[in-house]
Formats: structure tokens, sequence, C-alpha cells
């Protein structure tokens, strides 16, 4: 964003102070996630930078919070990371089946009652989650799941399946509906069109709600604080109690694993965006 | 269509309209059982659970089953004096059988919440019972009276007369720190123990000034976003998502790091001279703390609803505003700041939505500040039991989200709302 150079001085000054506020809000951002990368090498047991650290003495750093993470005595994370990715990849997929499904009713222009229906499809979206978890654990008490991984599931389809909606929507409404027609009248039958002509080309959406799904239910912890029973515990429901009674640096540790996964989420989304774009380009 | 010749028909012989219609309700079919899953799931299990936290909430046929008798004997007492012979006797009878139940503790506690005192009275008439001590064939009310002088006070009388009806309001009354009053007017709850509505009136101040610094910090930045060229915005764009896809925790992690007595920022400020080494300023445990991480954790939630408006702004409307005669900052001002309004609405509800309904982050890095409404149903839910108070304080949140979310609707479209 160069400067004309006609500019005059005060808006010049202004440009730089500008500029200024954007790379503070930048460093806001971004910054608190990197002070956990060196903290979880610590050596020490404090949550704060040693000396040692400061003057990058190599005996100040160790892997020995990983080493608790993974082999420690009488430690919930390999139980909880277990639960977590069990709990989220069917959540995933569930509401990655019923999302679609209904993402394809929606954008249909046959559709009756558009309006009302969407707004209760994404309403766990808007509602309050503490709200959603009081009313999911009537429910779920009422019929037994209530302390089950099935029980967790189902709620976390619940809130996952808005933003599959949402996206799958989304990318529908670019969708080009001539080449659905044509596979019909080519005498194809409507799931093999689906298969063969619709999933293809909308798959870039169905795969970024699939992972905005995975993320809410990876995440999620004030409905599984009211769901989960001790068996069912999950990554967030340990850290929330390990940061509620002492800070420990193992939680460090866990945290710069999930830095790492959101990394990976982060870049996987950015590529089905851009794939995403392109598709619709060619499409147009 | 006037008449049957000018009718237009299909190679089967039906009219065109009949068979268009027909198709047409099958598209409509088609459409609705693709969409009929997901809406039958979400009403069963989560649309039909929150009417349920509704009955919950003023629900109160606890005691109207309890006592049947006596509510039907009370319908004609005009709760003025002491109650009949025919009150205290079917009281006496409805207590025999909660008796025989095992119930009649339930009674006592229910009650004693209606009016302090129940609890022990109830008890003692369950000792003269067992004893013996009540002669059926003499006068009930004489009896159950010299059990304990509190039976002679008409105050504990009304008090069982308030609880007859099956529903009741109380908890929302409780909600707003107000409750019913022994005449039944509505009546409040001394200064001192108002904890609700500071709790209601916190969690609203939080949720307003967090959405007002989202907005001051997001703005600047989602122009940036929008006018840079691509290569360096996409770039840009990273600092704004890796934080988005991030967890909750971790971020709220890092934040008990950074604003700890001993953490990085304390040790920044330390060594710019801004305070002395040993008067480190408590930043955590207090609202400052509250507001720093929310709003970091919530920014994201800003930028992305005002860049994705910002970007579809052609930059020539601001050269044209400027070249009409504006200074940059009128150009902006009346050309490019009206057209993000959609942008800002989005951005705003988004994160006052999420804001008001907050409750992780400010319980771990809040302290005693940190106690939220949304706090207040958990521990209700998970401490106290008492669901039928979670229900009503959910309920009310949830009443306002709805209301905000109406205004919104109104000013400026649900239908702007975008995700990244």
């Amino acid at each position: 964003m160069a400067l004309p150079s006609y500019t005059e001085t005060r808006y010049r000054i202004w440009h730089y102070v500008y500029l200024a506020i954007c790379t503070f809000v930048f460093f806001f951002l971004i910054a608190p996630l990197f002070v956990i990368f060196p903290l979880s090498f610590n050596a020490e047991e404090f949550l704060v930078f040693s000396e040692g650290m400061k003057n990058l003495d190599p005996d100040a750093f160790s892997l020995r919070w990983y080493h608790d993470m993974v082999y420690g005595t009488k430690n919930p994370w390999g139980l909880a990371a277990k639960n977590s990715f069990i709990i989220a990849i069917f959540a995933t997929i569930g509401s990655i089946i019923l999302g679609t499904l209904a993402a394809l009713g929606l954008s249909s222009r046959h559709m009756p009652y558009k309006g009302i229906i969407m707004a209760t499809l994404i309403s766990p979206m808007i509602v309050p989650l503490i709200i959603s978890g009081v009313a999911i654990f009537f429910f779920m008490a009422k019929v037994g799941l209530a302390a089950t991984h099935t029980g967790i599931v189902l709620a976390h389809i619940i809130l996952g399946t808005p933003f599959v909606v949402i996206t799958v929507t989304a990318t529908l409404s670019g969708f080009d509906h001539s080449v659905t027609r044509a596979a019909s009248s080519l005498g194809s039958n409507p799931v093999n069109t689906f298969m063969k002509i619709t999933l293809p080309l909308i798959l870039p959406g169905v795969i970024s709600g699939g992972l905005f799904a995975f993320v809410t239910s990876f995440d999620e912890v004030v409905v599984v604080l009211f769901l989960a029973g001790l068996e069912n515990t999950t990554i967030p429901v340990q850290m929330w109690t390990g940061l509620r009674e002492q800070l420990s640096p193992t939680i460090l540790a866990v945290a710069t694993c999930l830095i790492i996964l959101s990394t990976l989420i982060l870049i996987s989304a950015e590529l089905l965006r851009r794939r995403s774009e392109r598709l619709r380009g060619i499409n147009r | 269509m006037s008449s049957e010749t000018k009718q237009i028909l299909t190679t089967d012989g039906i009219p065109l309209e009949v068979s268009l219609k027909k198709a047409e309700r099958k598209n409509k079919i088609r459409a609705f059982l693709l969409v009929a899953p997901l809406l039958l799931f979400l009403i069963i299990t989560y649309i039909f659970p929150i009417g349920e936290m509704f009955s919950r909430s003023i629900d109160d046929k606890m005691i109207t089953n309890m006592l049947p008798k006596t509510f039907k004997e009370m319908e004609t007492w005009d709760g003025k004096e002491l109650p009949s012979e025919e009150v205290f006797s079917a009281f006496y009878a409805d207590f025999k059988v909660l008796v025989e139940k095992q119930e009649q503790g339930k009674l006592g506690q229910r009650l004693n919440k209606e009016k302090n005192g129940f609890n022990s009275i109830t008890k003692k008439l369950l000792r003269q019972i067992k004893r013996n001590k009540i002669n059926e064939n003499q006068s009930i009310k004489e009896q159950i009276m010299k059990v304990h002088k509190r039976w002679r006070d008409v105050e504990y009388w009304q008090a069982i007369k308030r609880t007859a009806p099956p529903y009741t309001m109380a908890k929302y009354l409780k909600g707003m720190d107000m409750y019913y009053a022994a005449d039944g007017s509505i009546a409040q709850v001394d200064e001192d123990r108002r904890i609700h509505r500071i709790l209601w009136l916190r969690t609203l101040e939080i949720a307003l000034f967090v959405t007002i610094f989202c907005f001051l910090m997001g703005y600047p930045i989602a122009h940036l976003l929008a006018t840079l060229p691509m290569k360096y915005s996409n770039l840009l764009m990273i600092c704004v998502l890796l934080p988005f896809w991030t967890s909750l925790l971790v971020r709220t992690a890092s934040w008990m790091i950074l604003l700890q007595q001993q953490g990085v920022v304390n040790d920044f400020f330390v060594l710019i001279g801004l305070v002395t080494d040993d008067n480190r300023p408590e930043m955590m445990y207090n609202k400052v703390g509250t507001y720093v991480a929310m709003t970091q954790i919530l920014l994201p939630f800003m930028v992305l609803p005002l860049y994705s408006v910002m970007k579809t702004i052609s930059p020539s409307l601001m050269r044209a505003g400027k070249s009409l005669g504006g200074t940059p900052f009128v150009a902006f001002w009346k050309v490019y700041f009206p057209l993000t309004i959609p942008g800002i609405g989005a951005g705003c509800l988004l994160v006052f939505i999420l804001a008001i309904g907050y409750y992780i982050t400010p319980a771990l890095v809040g302290g005693a500040s940190g106690t939220l409404i949304s706090n207040q149903i958990a521990y209700h839910m998970k401490t106290t039991l008492d669901w039928s108070f979670a229900s009503a304080m959910g309920l009310m949140l949830l009443t306002g989200v709805l209301a905000v979310y109406w205004i919104y609707n109104k000013l400026v479209g649900v239908d702007n709302i975008k995700l990244g």
C-alpha cells in the first residue's frame, strides 16, 4: 500500500499510525500462541521463563513434559486423546451426512418454508452453548445416553451440522444445475448423478464444513462437561480441569500439540478454499 | 382455461396444468425428504428439549400432587384467618398418605423454601403421628395447632396455599432477585443479596465492551487485509485464521501464562520501566484479564465478516470520492464506512452473541469477577441440582439473545452472515 507522492503530511502520518495499529493487532492475535512453544520445553516446573531459558542455556530446556504427557503415571491424556478423536470423527461423519442432505434439499427452489427451516437448522449455532448444553443434557438424561460416547457424539452432531449446512449451501449457490440435468437426460438415476456429478463438485464445501464440525467437536467443552462421565473425558475437559486446579507444564505440551494440529487444519482449509474458488471459476 | 377445448393436454391426455402441479409437488416432497432427517433429528434432540426447559422452569406440580385434598378444601378459604377444621383434617389426611410413602421429608424441604421453619414443624407433626398422639375422633385442627406454635400462624397456611398452582413464575422472579411475598405480591430481595442482577449486568457489560474492543481492533485490520495485494493479505490472514482454528482452551492457557504476575507482559512492563519490579500490577483474576483474553479469542469472528464485506467494495469508489473534492477522511466516512455497515452488523452480532454466553475463559482468567450468568447456570445444573432454576435462567438468557438477533434482523438482515 504505497502512498501516492502527492499525499499531504498529515495523511502520511495518519497512514503510518494506521499501519502501526494494524501491526499491533496482528501481534496481539498471533503472539499469545507462540509463548506456549518455548515454555513447554521448560526443564523446571514453573510456568515462567527461567533465567537459564532467557540465556538460552541448553540445560534449561528439556522434553520431560512431553515424556510426562505420553508416559506419565495416572495420566489422563492418552484416554482423553483417544476419546476426543473417536467422538470428533463420528460427530464429523454424522454432521456431514445430515448436513449435506439438508443443504441439498434447502438449495432446491422447490423447498417449502425455506426461511423457517433454515432458521431451525442453524439455531444450535445462534443459541448460547450453555443453553444448548442444558437442553441436550435433559434429552440425553431422559433417553439414558448421558455419560456415553453415543450421547456426546449426538450432541456434537447437533452443534456441528449448522456449519456443514452453511458451507454446503454456499457452495451450492454457485452450482450450475444444468450439469445434473444433463446427467439425467443422459439416463443417469438421481443417486448416480449425485455421486458422479454433484458430490465431486461440492466436495470442497462438504469437506470445509466437515473441518468446522471436526474442530467444533474437538474443541467443545461446555456440553461435554454436562454429559461426560469419567470414562468419556476429552482433551478440552482435561485441559479445563488442569487449568482450574494446577497449571502444570504438561498442559503446555498438550497445547503445543494442539497448535500443530490446528496449523494442519488451517492449511487444509486454506487449500480447500482455493480449490473451491478455482472450481467455481471454471463453472462460470 | 375458460373452456375445455382450449386446455393444453400432455401426451397422456392429462391437462398440462395438472401434470405440472404433480411434478412440482413431487419435487417439493423430494426436497423436503432431503431436509427431513436433520430437521427431525434436531426437533427431537434439541428444539423439543428447549421446550422441556420451559415446562421444567415453571413446573411446581410436586406439592400440588402431594396435598390434593388440602388444596381442594383451601379453594373456599379466604386466606385471611386460620383455615377451617375441614382444611386441617384434609391436610392431616394428605400428610398421613405421605408418611406411609415416606415422602413427608420432601414436603418439608419444599415448603421450607417457600417459608423458613416448615422443615422442623413437619418433623414435629410426624413425631406426634408416629407416637399415635393424634386422636382422629377429636378436632384435628385443635390437635395440630398444639403441635407447634407455627401451625397456629396464618402465614404458614398462606405459604401452603401459594404452592397450590401447578405452575409458578417463582424461578424467573428469583433470577431477577425478586420473590413472592406472603400476601402473593412481588417483592424485591434485600439490597445486599441481589446477586443475580449483578451477574446480568456484568454479563451484559462484558459482552458490550468485548464487542466494542473487537470492533475497534478488527476494523483496521480487516480494511488492511481487504486492500493489500493478495500475496501479502493471504500471509497476514494466517494471523487471523490460526487463532480461529486453535482450541479455545489453548488460547486461554496462553493468556494465563502471559498475564500472570511473573508473566511475560509484566516482565515487559518492568523492562520498559512502566512499573517497578516489586510493584507488578495484577492483570489476571479480574476484569482486565477477561477483557483482554475474550477480545483476542473473539476477534476473528469480527474480522472475517468485515473482511468478506470489504472485499466486495471497489477501490475506485474511494478514488471517486477523493477526486470529487473529498479529503481522504471525508471520502472514508461518507463513502467507505456506510458500505461496510452490513459487515459491522454481522461481526458485532456474532461477537456479542458469543460473548454473552461465554463461560470457560472468564471462569479461568476472571477470578471472582469472571462469574457470569452462564457460570451460574452451570453451577445450578451441576452443584445445587436446581435444574428448574437453571432452565429459567437459561431461557431468560435465550430471550435476550433472540431479542438482539431480532433487532439485528430488522436493521441489517440475517442473510448477510458469512463464514470466512
